[in-house]
Formats: C-alpha cells, sequence, structure tokens
C-alpha cells in the first residue's frame, strides 16, 4: 500500500505541445482530506496539468513534491505506487467484462495465467463497504447506468490504494440526482483523509464540493482561493476573464398565431414501445417553449419526430398549418425547421468532414450553394467563411475536421448553420450540455435573437435554471405526454420538480 | 508556412523511405537463405523496370487495372463498406465486356468499346450490388458476402469460359484450353507505345479517377455519399437515405471493378481468359490505402505497386529464386508502408521525430 499523502505540490509545470503553451509555470497544492476544485474553460489546461500529474505527459518544466520529496511520475502506473489514482472523463471500462473483471484489470499480479478474483472480489466488497459504493461485481458494465459505471471507476482506483484521486469532468454524463450522489460520495471520501482533486467548468458542482479552488485561463493559473470566499457569478468572471451575464429573458411573448403545433401525437421509441402517449403542444411565433422533464421520458422521441427522423403512429404535427407528420426529413427542413440535436459530435455534425463542409450540411443541395448536381466550390468558401466569421467560431480555417474542435465551437458551427438558413421553427436540444459557460452565454443570446426574428423556439432541457431563464413558457414531459405547461411568471423550480416526478396536483400530495 | 510545408514533405518521404528500408533487410535474409545475392537482386528489382521501354510500360500496363479497382475500393470505404469482392467483380466484368464484344464484332470501335466498358461496369456493379443490398436490408457483413461471391464468381467464370463461351477453336483441336475466342479487333484497345503491351486503357483509368475525384467531392450525390460513410447517424439527420447510398457505392464499387476486367480483356489478352486479374482485386486494396483512398492520390499508388509487381518480375528472372519469396517481400514492403502511417496519424510521435532530426541537422552545421 503507498504511504499517506499528506501534501502533494506541483511546482512551476510548464508542458508544451506544437503551438500551444497548454500549462504555463503552474503551481498547485493539495493536503489530505481537502477537495480541490481545478476550474477553468474548455482548452484552458485542467487536464493537460493533471495528465503530468497522472504520469502520461512529461513537463518542459515542473518538479512534484509529495509529503516534501521530490518525485518523478513517468507513467500511470508510477502514479499508482505512489497512490495517485486518476478517473477519465470518458470511462476505460471494457464493456463486455463484468465489474469484477475490470477492477481485477487494473492489478499487477505476479502469477501470469492466473486471475486472482477471489483476492480482487474481497477487496471490492471492502471498498463498496467502507465509502457505501454499491454494486453488483458480476454485473457487466454495458448493463450499467452511467452513473453506476462511473461508481465502478471509483471503485477500481480505491481499489489500486489510491489516496488522491482525479476525477476529470466526472459529472459531464451524469444526470442532476446522479451528480448529487456522487457529491455526496466525495465528501464521505474527503472525511476519511483521501484528497480529491476535481476537474469541472460547471461552477454550481465546485462550489457544492470544494474547499479550495484554482482557476485556470490559457494554461496559466490566475486564481487561486477558498471556494466559500466567492459567489458563481466571480468565479465565473474570473474563468472567463470578463464579465459573464447569463441572458435572461424580459420582454413578454407577442406570441400571437401558432407555428407548431403538435396534436394528440402517439410514436414509438426505440426499443419498440411506446415512447410518446397523446403528446399536445402548440409553439408560437417568437416564443420559446421549453421541455423539462427527466430524461427518457419521450424528449428524443420528441425532437425526431418533429424533424422526420422517425415516425409516428397516430396524430398530426403542422408547421405553418402544414402536417408535416411522417414527411422525409429533407422535406421538413426545406419547409423551415432547424434542428439542433443532442448529440452534437455525432448526429449534429459529421466529425470528419471540414467546417465548411459541416456548415452546408442542410442546404448543400440548394441554390446558390449548388447548381443541379454540382456544388458551387466559390460560393460555399464565401458562405462558411462568412458564418466562421458572424458566429466567431475558432477554428484554423474553414477546411478544419469539426472532430478537432471544442464542444462550444462545434456547437457554434451548428448553431451558424441553422440560423443563418432563416428557419420558422427550431428545436434546439439540450443545447447547453457540456459547454463552458462562456459558450453557453453565446447560445443562450443567439436563441433570445433568433426569438426576437419570431421564430418558434422548442427547448429541451433538463437543467431547470436554463429554462426559467430564457422560455416564456415551460412545459413538462412526463412519460411521453405533456403534463403542464406553465407560464414564465407563475413557474419555479419547485413546481416544476414536482411535474417532473409525475405529481400534478399538490394538494393531492398533502 | 511554405517552410512547415518543406519539412513535413521531407518528414513523409524519409517515414516512407525508412519504412521500405526495412522490409528490403528482413526480405534480404529471406533472399540469403535462398542463397540469392540481395543487393543485386534489388537493385534489379527498382532500377532495370525503370531502366528501359519495357519496364516502364509494364509498370502502366499493371497499373491500369490496380487504378480501376482501387477508385473502387476507395468509394465503397468512403461510403464505410470494406469491399473485398475486386476479384468476383473483375471476372463478371471480364465475362460481361468479352460476350458484348464477341456477340458484335462488327460494330466500329467507337461504338464497340464504350459498349463493352458499359457492360462490364453493369456486370461488376450487379456483383457488387449484392453485396451492398444485402448489407443494408438483411444486416449480412459484406466482408463475408463479397468473399464468398468472389467464389461463386470464379466458378461461374471457369464454368463459361470452358462451356458455353469456350473459344470453338480449342474445341475443334481438342486442346480445351478454358478461354474465348480472339476478339474482333474492333474491341480492341489500341496500343499507345508501338512494340510494347502499352494500351489506352491507362488513358481511361486516369481520366475515371478525374471523374472519380469530382464526383466524390464537387457534387451533391458525392455529398449524400461521403456523409452517409463517414457518419450515418448525421447522414439521417440530414434526411440521406443511407440504406440507399450502401447500396449505391457498392455499385459503383463493384463497376469500377468490372471496368478493370475490361481493360484486361479488350487492352492485354484481347479475350476472356483463366487468369484474367492477376490478384488485382486484393492489391487493388492496398493501392486505395496507399493512395490515401484518394482518386487523385490512387493515380501514383498505382504505379509506385505497377512498379513492385513488374520489378519482382525482373528480379526473379535475374537472380532466379523462387517466385514465392518475391510474394513475400512484396508482401513485406506492404505491410512496412501500411505500418508506417502511424507516424502521420500519431502527432506526439511526429512531433518526437521531427525535434530529433532538427536537433541532428543543427548538430552537422557546429561539426562544419
Amino acid at each position: 500500500m503507498p504511504e499517506i499523502i499528506n501534501k502533494l505540490e506541483m511546482r512551476k509545470i510548464t508542458k508544451k505541445f506544437p503551438g500551444v503553451l497548454a500549462c504555463n509555470n503552474i503551481d498547485i497544492n493539495i493536503k489530505s482530506g481537502e477537495i480541490v476544485a481545478l476550474l477553468g474553460e474548455n482548452g484552458a489546461g485542467k487536464t493537460t496539468l493533471m495528465n503530468v500529474l497522472f504520469g502520461l505527459y512529461q513537463p518542459e518544466h515542473g518538479e512534484i513534491f509529495l509529503n516534501d520529496k521530490k518525485v518523478i511520475i513517468n507513467s500511470p502506473r508510477t502514479a499508482f505506487s505512489y497512490g495517485i489514482g486518476m478517473v477519465h472523463q470518458h470511462f476505460m471500462l471494457v464493456p463486455n467484462l463484468t465489474v469484477l473483471e475490470n477492477v481485477a484489470l487494473g492489478f499487477i499480479s505476479k502469477k501470469i495465467f492466473k486471475l486472482e478474483l477471489n483476492k480482487v472480489r474481497t477487496k471490492i466488497d471492502e471498498v463498496s463497504k467502507e465509502y457505501g459504493l454499491s454494486v453488483n461485481p458480476d454485473a457487466y458494465i454495458w448493463q450499467l447506468s452511467v452513473g453506476e459505471q462511473q461508481r465502478v471507476e471509483l471503485i477500481k482506483v480505491l481499489c489500486l490504494g489510491a489516496n488522491l484521486l482525479i476525477l476529470d469532468e466526472p459529472t459531464a454524463a451524469l444526470t442532476p440526482q446522479e451528480t448529487d450522489e456522487l457529491i455526496v460520495l466525495l465528501k464521505e471520501m474527503a472525511k476519511k483523509d483521501r484528497s480529491i482533486i476535481f476537474i469541472s467548468h460547471k461552477l454550481n458542482e465546485v462550489k457544492a464540493v470544494s474547499n479550495r479552488v484554482y482557476v485556470l485561463r490559457n494554461g496559466s493559473l490566475v486564481y487561486e482561493g477558498e471556494t466559500t470566499e466567492h459567489s458563481v457569478s466571480t468565479l465565473a468572471e474570473k474563468m472567463a476573464g470578463r464579465e459573464i451575464s447569463m441572458p435572461i429573458l424580459k420582454e413578454k411573448s407577442h406570441a400571437t398565431s401558432p407555428i407548431l403545433e403538435i396534436k394528440n401525437v402517439f410514436a414509438k421509441g426505440s426499443m419498440g414501445t411506446m415512447a410518446l402517449e397523446g403528446l399536445s403542444l402548440t409553439v408560437g411565433k417568437g416564443e420559446i417553449v421549453g421541455i423539462a422533464g427527466v430524461s427518457g421520458n419521450g424528449q428524443k422521441e420528441l425532437a425526431d419526430v418533429i424533424n422526420g427522423i422517425s415516425h409516428i403512429e397516430s396524430g398530426q404535427i403542422l408547421l405553418n398549418n402544414e402536417n408535416i407528420a411522417n414527411k422525409a426529413p429533407q422535406k421538413i427542413i426545406n419547409k423551415g425547421m432547424g434542428y439542433i440535436p443532442e448529440d452534437r459530435m455525432h448526429e449534429g455534425t459529421i466529425p470528419s468532414f471540414s467546417v465548411k463542409e459541416n456548415i452546408i450540411m442542410k442546404d448543400y443541395c440548394k441554390a446558390p450553394l449548388s447548381k443541379s448536381l454540382f456544388l458551387q466550390d466559390k460560393i460555399i468558401e464565401n458562405y462558411s467563411k462568412e458564418l466562421i466569421n458572424n458566429f466567431a467560431i475558432k477554428c484554423p480555417d474553414n477546411k478544419t475536421a469539426c472532430a478537432s474542435l471544442s464542444g462550444g465551437n462545434v456547437q457554434k458551427v451548428i448553431l451558424a448553420r441553422e440560423l443563418s438558413r432563416k428557419p420558422k421553427m427550431l428545436v434546439a436540444a439540450y443545447p447547453i450540455r457540456g459547454l463552458d459557460i462562456g459558450a453557453a452565454e453565446y447560445v443562450h443570446e443567439q436563441l433570445l435573437e433568433a426569438r426576437s426574428e419570431n421564430i418558434g423556439i422548442l427547448l429541451i432541457s433538463e437543467e431547470l435554471d436554463e429554462l426559467l431563464d430564457i422560455c416564456d413558457r415551460i412545459a413538462v414531459i412526463y412519460e411521453g405526454k405533456i403534463l403542464d405547461v406553465l407560464d414564465r411568471d407563475i413557474a419555479t423550480k419547485s413546481k416544476l420538480g414536482l411535474l417532473m416526478a409525475g405529481i400534478k396536483d399538490e394538494k393531492k400530495v398533502i | 508556412m511554405k517552410k512547415k510545408l518543406y519539412n513535413e514533405t521531407i518528414y513523409r518521404l524519409l517515414i516512407v523511405v525508412v519504412a521500405v528500408l526495412s522490409a528490403l533487410l528482413v526480405g534480404a535474409i529471406l533472399l540469403l537463405i535462398a542463397k540469392a545475392n540481395p543487393l543485386k537482386a534489388y537493385y534489379v528489382m527498382f532500377t532495370e523496370p525503370l531502366s528501359g521501354k519495357f519496364g516502364l510500360t509494364e509498370i502502366l500496363v499493371r497499373a491500369a487495372p490496380l487504378m480501376l479497382v482501387g477508385l473502387g475500393i476507395a468509394i465503397a470505404f468512403r461510403s464505410g463498406i470494406l469491399n473485398i469482392g475486386g476479384e468476383g467483380q473483375i471476372m463478371i466484368g471480364a465475362i460481361f465486356g468479352s460476350f458484348i464484344a464477341l456477340s458484335f464484332p462488327n460494330l466500329p470501335t467507337y461504338i464497340l468499346l464504350p459498349f463493352v466498358f458499359i457492360a462490364s461496369f453493369i456486370g461488376g456493379a450487379i456483383w457488387g450490388g449484392i453485396a451492398g443490398w444485402m448489407k443494408a436490408y438483411l444486416s449480412v457483413n459484406e466482408i463475408l458476402s463479397t468473399i464468398m461471391l468472389n467464389y461463386i464468381a470464379f466458378q461461374v467464370y471457369m464454368y463459361l469460359i470452358r462451356g458455353p463461351m469456350i473459344d470453338p477453336q480449342e474445341v475443334s483441336y481438342g486442346t480445351g484450353v478454358p478461354q474465348t475466342a480472339l476478339l474482333s479487333k474492333n474491341a480492341w484497345l489500341v496500343r499507345i507505345i508501338p512494340a510494347s503491351r502499352l494500351h489506352a486503357g491507362i488513358i481511361v483509368a486516369v481520366i475515371l479517377a478525374i471523374f472519380v475525384y469530382f464526383f466524390l467531392w464537387k457534387t451533391t450525390i458525392g455529398y449524400r455519399l461521403r456523409a452517409a460513410g463517414a457518419e450515418a447517424k448525421a447522414a439521417k439527420y440530414i434526411g440521406v437515405n443511407v440504406k440507399n447510398y450502401l447500396v449505391l457505392a457498392m455499385l459503383l464499387s463493384g463497376g469500377f471493378a468490372g471496368m478493370a476486367g475490361a481493360i484486361e480483356v479488350c487492352g492485354v489478352h484481347h479475350r476472356a481468359l483463366e487468369s484474367i486479374s492477376a490478384g488485382y482485386g486484393f492489391s487493388g486494396i492496398v493501392v486505395a490505402l496507399f493512395g490515401g483512398l484518394h482518386p487523385l492520390g490512387i493515380i501514383p499508388a498505382s504505379a509506385v505497386f505497377g512498379l513492385l509487381i513488374v520489378g519482382a518480375d525482373m528480379m526473379q528472372r535475374s537472380v532466379t529464386v523462387p517466385a514465392s519469396i518475391i510474394l513475400a517481400i512484396q508482401g513485406l514492403i506492404i505491410l512496412a508502408i501500411v505500418s508506417s502511417q502511424i507516424f502521420f496519424s500519431n502527432i506526439t510521435l511526429k512531433e518526437k521525430i521531427m525535434i530529433k532530426l532538427k536537433l541532428m541537422k543543427s548538430g552537422d552545421k557546429d561539426d562544419s
């Protein structure tokens, strides 16, 4: 077992990548029992710094001190021998092995042909009892939810004897409930003298979980201090390097006539069971209607049927009084429907295609971008440059593949494409999920701008703050139906929360 | 910026040269075991084909069918399908083309040849399309189906040139060599260099390569085809019928392999015979990968591959080693080149090597 980490210091760490200074002379330290947050926008250097600590990268300059002794960490294996464990943002688990087998993978056994599974099993039992991390060791990874998979990752590093845990954006894929559970768990661990480094750009979580916070911006440490000393908005300001104010809808909607009418729609989900059961909803011109709900209540199916990607069994979907239900997606697109899908990396864009090719994804077969069958290179070139400019998309040039852009910039590519075609109606599914606060601010500004141009917007989200900020009305979806629609002046988090749990009449509960 | 490009080119060349050299080094051991002089053998392999009219023209004769098959493979690859059925598609294309040529021997060349090529295209397209349709609508793995279709194509082909389509002369002489009758001269591709086998097929192939480039990158159909292959989910999102484009890709892929069959029939053999393909259906896959799955990369890639084939033939004759060693060396070179791709795709590795190279360069300057 590695010795207890009383104090770990990283001194003057500098790491360069071709053309980028990822970490510039950074000093951080952490003591046992402490939860330290590493805060920064995408690309600020948080993950790089932690990869240095975990032995995945070698820094150009700088040293690491463990309990005041200098150590050299040149591989994850060395890191583990010092008691440092890391849970990566994308889980490193083998889906078709069991929990037990996955944990066993990390152990270095002296016997080449024999896995000491029983030993590992006792170890898992010990650890899960100590921290209250319940998990079935014989379950296959693919059977587990994202939250459960994360628990397996935690058990894995704890079984290997980690005293210092690095968690790289641990909440990125978690539902709000799972996030709350994780925060409780981490605090429990800290009480038992483990140290935790928590990488995130979500301010509320950082505030809830950490004792101290380091803020990184463009590879440099810009702030260090107690978390309690600062409010969420000052932390946001330090992170972005400017004042951030999430836009809030102020003026009343002037929505007169409806643009999208969904009438009593029934549709099946991918599992073949009914996902939408008699859903009805109306969105007016120049109105943002939010869809709140716990994910899996029909949101995905609703977005898909509106856009013709999947079919409905019965009902009507009217765009501008014209039935678009079960029409081909291209036809619906041409009638003025815009869609910002949930999966921006694989549905909203084609990762291996260039920014230019992604920008023309919806109009490549229409004049002036193409004539008869031929793409008009010059026009496409100018059009894409114009959009990159207008929407401030950060990319080396318009031939860069979308796969190499940050999440925020990919979302900007999609926004640029969807909004520049002047749609009549826009469906936006989780448009700020995973984005840092600067990018989220931008997305909301654009949505409000679109609203003022009389575009109807359906905003699907799980974050009530987002919905309360910019929606005219908020509809709550529950088991494939709209349970209730609240106007913005009467909608509150607690009302929405009850509705999301399927409880329509408050009095009945009491 | 220019300097960066220059460094990049040097780097790429260096990697390929080192890869080929290491393959040759291993090959040298094989040659030594076979009691041949590796230096002499390699000298012959790489200089002789390039030092005379015969070698140069032969390289291009090989390059033409390789290029066409490679183009087809690239189209399929870009649409997300691995087409291993080139061999079968070549044979079906060859037999369709021969049938037209033998049925209308008196049509003038400028009418007959296009018809032969179209027929070959259709033949190959049907064969490739079957695998495409099975993948799209029955979820049959295309690797399995194309390989199986190769066997079927070979048997059908052999049956036809042994039976119904056999050269009547072979029957009357009683020799029974499985081949069709000689095509009328109207169906021959013109020889563009006298006293060589180099025929106009190479020009057709290059024109088609440029055509494929335009098709894939400058037309809306090409855009949809690439989108369907690159990210099916995103393609559905913009309303592309991914299944139909999968079938289209296999139709085209098979069609190009089929035309390679026509090129061999009309350009080289002037009839359909047993060894029509010489493994082009498989080598074409390597040509396509080596050319970066890009039509304009496939043009030089097929010439390099032609050189490998012709050089190996010449080496075999000059140092008299068994043919199997030649095949092994060819395989080594291909393996080395394909594995060296990691040096282009892994940026960290590339950066490390570039830094070392720069150090060596500045070290040289200090010495002088």
